[in-house]
């Protein structure tokens, strides 16, 4: 009884100090999204004067439409969404096959040709950059989506990540057991497999689908017309146009941070883990 | 019922020889999609980058061997070394001060006594979702050169003239590593969160019975125990800020000055603004020695440390 209320300042300094810490934290994560709100919904002259606002403002409408004017903002994230469902829904089927292959068939060199995957992650995307560009150039994929989604669906981290995974949660006896029923080996993929590793699709889905939406350099290089640009790159051709519309421009990247904000809101705790259990558990 | 067991045993062994040849074709077809297209796209580009790297071309013309020339023109050029200290600098910028503050974050989160957690976690975590070239953009904003930039409007408020941060040698690095710091500062705090609470309590409770105070707590058990979290970020962050490109190329707005260029901003303009595959190519072998230097090493690293620690259990 006398400990505590000796305890009792002392408890509460440092109660002061996590939230204070915590909050403030907060704060700078989120302050940037509210400016960027304000700044979409004012005109220039009000962006350009000090102090600057930090309310709302009139020209919600009038900035989007000035977006829309600028570049071809659905369009563009229309192909952000084929490229990144096409690329995951690809990915999610080539790994979670090989990572089976990995985990429960027995065949030569397997264990090599696994390691030699594990290699290529070393491998920085940069080194092979030019050449992988002259090579979509000559099959005449630029400014093609398919110059995204086909290099896209090579993913040795989700082999990795699917062998690991199928490994623990697919049990040996009930893949004999499919056999003995006379089940081919895909129709045990397909049939067995699947439904017990549904969440490893969605922690590996998540992961590769916010990859993909965010991908910049290599969509950059090989997305050349206007009609072909994902969000990323639309963005980019947006703040370079010749005026410097602040608020038009940050209206078109307040626009296209939305819809993942909210999707990663909704679902927050899946999105957390999935994000960050990649890195836990390798 | 003997010859029964027979007829059993002898189809059994021959299903199980097929089911071995089976188990093979399955398992090389299973994998076969990831090896071609990595060599397609993987391995080739890979190996051509090498060969291309003594070579002049523009990417349309014929290849003109040019020995060792890209490589004697890269490391004349000051803007190439200019471009390795930058990234080094903007790095250490982005990475150490995040990395510190991500562990106090994850500290103060894993209190016992917190309320509210899973909202400071999703407020700290959602710059990670942003992508950096709508952070980039915000925060080129943000930093901007006039007086009415948000940074120069605060730093107004104690008198301070406005910086022109695209034209200063710290300003634009301080914008490009702020960028960095608020993306990734969230991530690596849950992945700190994940290490301590993976550690057990009970340490806690038998080193608060032999009267450990909280630093001693810290530096004895948690920091210890989170070693190959520690260890993780740093390699990730390492390879990470080797790699630094977009932050730059947005916050110069296309115009790449030697204050911010970074490797990778330097390759893609000798590539793609200037058409100079040859000595870009050079760049991305010499981007590539560094990478592998610095994986090595933090292979090396975590190997021995990973030796340390079980000769001591």
């Amino acid at each position: 009884m006398k400990d505590t209320t000796v305890n009792q300042p002392k408890k509460d300094s440092k109660r002061f100090i996590l939230y204070g810490l915590l909050i403030f934290a907060g704060l700078v994560s989120l302050f940037p999204f509210y400016w960027m709100f304000v700044m979409a919904t004012q005109p220039n002259h009000v962006i350009n004067q000090t102090p600057p606002a930090l309310l709302p403002g009139p020209e919600l409408v009038t900035n989007f439409t000035n977006v829309l004017g600028q570049i071809d903002f659905f369009g563009a994230m229309l192909n952000s969404l084929i490229v990144s469902v096409a690329v995951t829904a690809g990915s999610l089927f080539l790994c979670s096959l090989a990572g089976f292959a990995f985990a429960k068939l027995k065949f030569k060199g397997r264990d090599v040709l696994f390691v030699l995957i594990l290699i290529t992650m070393m491998i920085p995307p940069q080194l092979g950059l030019i050449p992988t560009y002259y090579i979509i150039s000559q099959l005449g994929w630029l400014s093609d989506l398919k110059a995204i989604i086909v290099p896209g669906l090579i993913n040795a981290f989700g082999i990795f990540w699917m062998r690991q995974y199928i490994k623990e949660a697919v049990p040996d006896e009930l893949i004999e057991a499919a056999r003995i029923d006379g089940c081919s080996i895909f129709r045990i993929y397909w049939n067995i497999v699947t439904p017990a590793i549904l969440p490893a699709f969605a922690t590996l889905g998540i992961i590769v689908f916010m990859n993909v939406w965010n991908d910049f350099l290599w969509p950059l290089v090989v997305l050349q017309d206007q009609s072909s640009h994902t969000l990323q790159v639309a963005l980019r051709a947006l703040n370079d146009s010749y005026s410097r519309d602040y608020g038009m421009i940050l209206s078109g990247t307040f626009w296209a941070t939305v819809p993942l904000i909210i999707v990663f809101l909704l679902f927050n705790k899946a999105f957390i883990s999935s994000l960050t259990q990649g890195a836990v558990k390798s | 019922m003997v010859s029964n067991t027979e007829k059993h045993n002898g189809r059994k062994s021959r299903r199980s020889l097929s089911q071995d040849k089976r188990n093979s074709i399955a398992g090389y077809l299973f994998i076969s999609p990831f090896f071609i297209l990595f060599a397609i796209f993987g391995l080739f580009p890979m190996l051509f980058s090498f060969y291309l790297a003594f070579f002049k071309w523009n990417g349309l013309g014929e290849m003109t061997y040019n020995g060792f020339n890209n490589f004697t023109i890269i490391f004349n050029d000051p803007v190439f070394w200019k471009s390795i200290y930058n990234t080094v600098v903007i790095g250490l910028m982005g990475t150490v001060p995040q990395l510190i503050v991500a562990f106090l974050l994850a500290y103060a989160l894993n209190s016992q006594v917190l309320r509210f957690r899973n909202t400071f976690r999703v407020a700290i975590f959602m710059p990670y979702v942003t992508s950096i070239v709508a952070v980039a953009i915000l925060f080129s904003i943000i930093f901007n050169n006039q007086s009415f930039g948000l940074v120069n409007s605060f730093l107004g408020l104690f008198g301070v003239d406005p910086i022109v941060f695209t034209q200063s040698e710290w300003g634009a690095k301080i914008a490009i590593a702020a960028m960095i710091f608020w993306r990734w500062v969230g991530y690596n705090t849950i992945i700190f969160l994940a290490g301590m609470q993976s550690i057990s309590n009970d340490l806690y409770e038998a080193a608060k019975i032999d009267g450990a105070t909280l630093s001693q707590q810290l530096r004895y058990i948690t920091l210890p125990m989170l070693k190959p979290f520690v260890l993780f970020t740093v390699f990730m962050g390492t390879i990470g800020s080797l790699q630094i490109f977009t932050e730059p190329l947005i916050f110069f707005n296309g115009n790449l000055r030697v204050e911010g260029i970074t490797v990778v901003a330097y390759l893609y303009r000798d590539a793609f603004e200037s058409n100079f595959f040859g000595t870009a190519s050079a760049t991305a072998i010499v981007l590539f020695a560094i990478i592998m230097v610095f994986s090595v090493l933090n292979l090396l690293i975590t190997n021995r440390l990973g030796r340390g620690k079980a000769r001591k259990a």
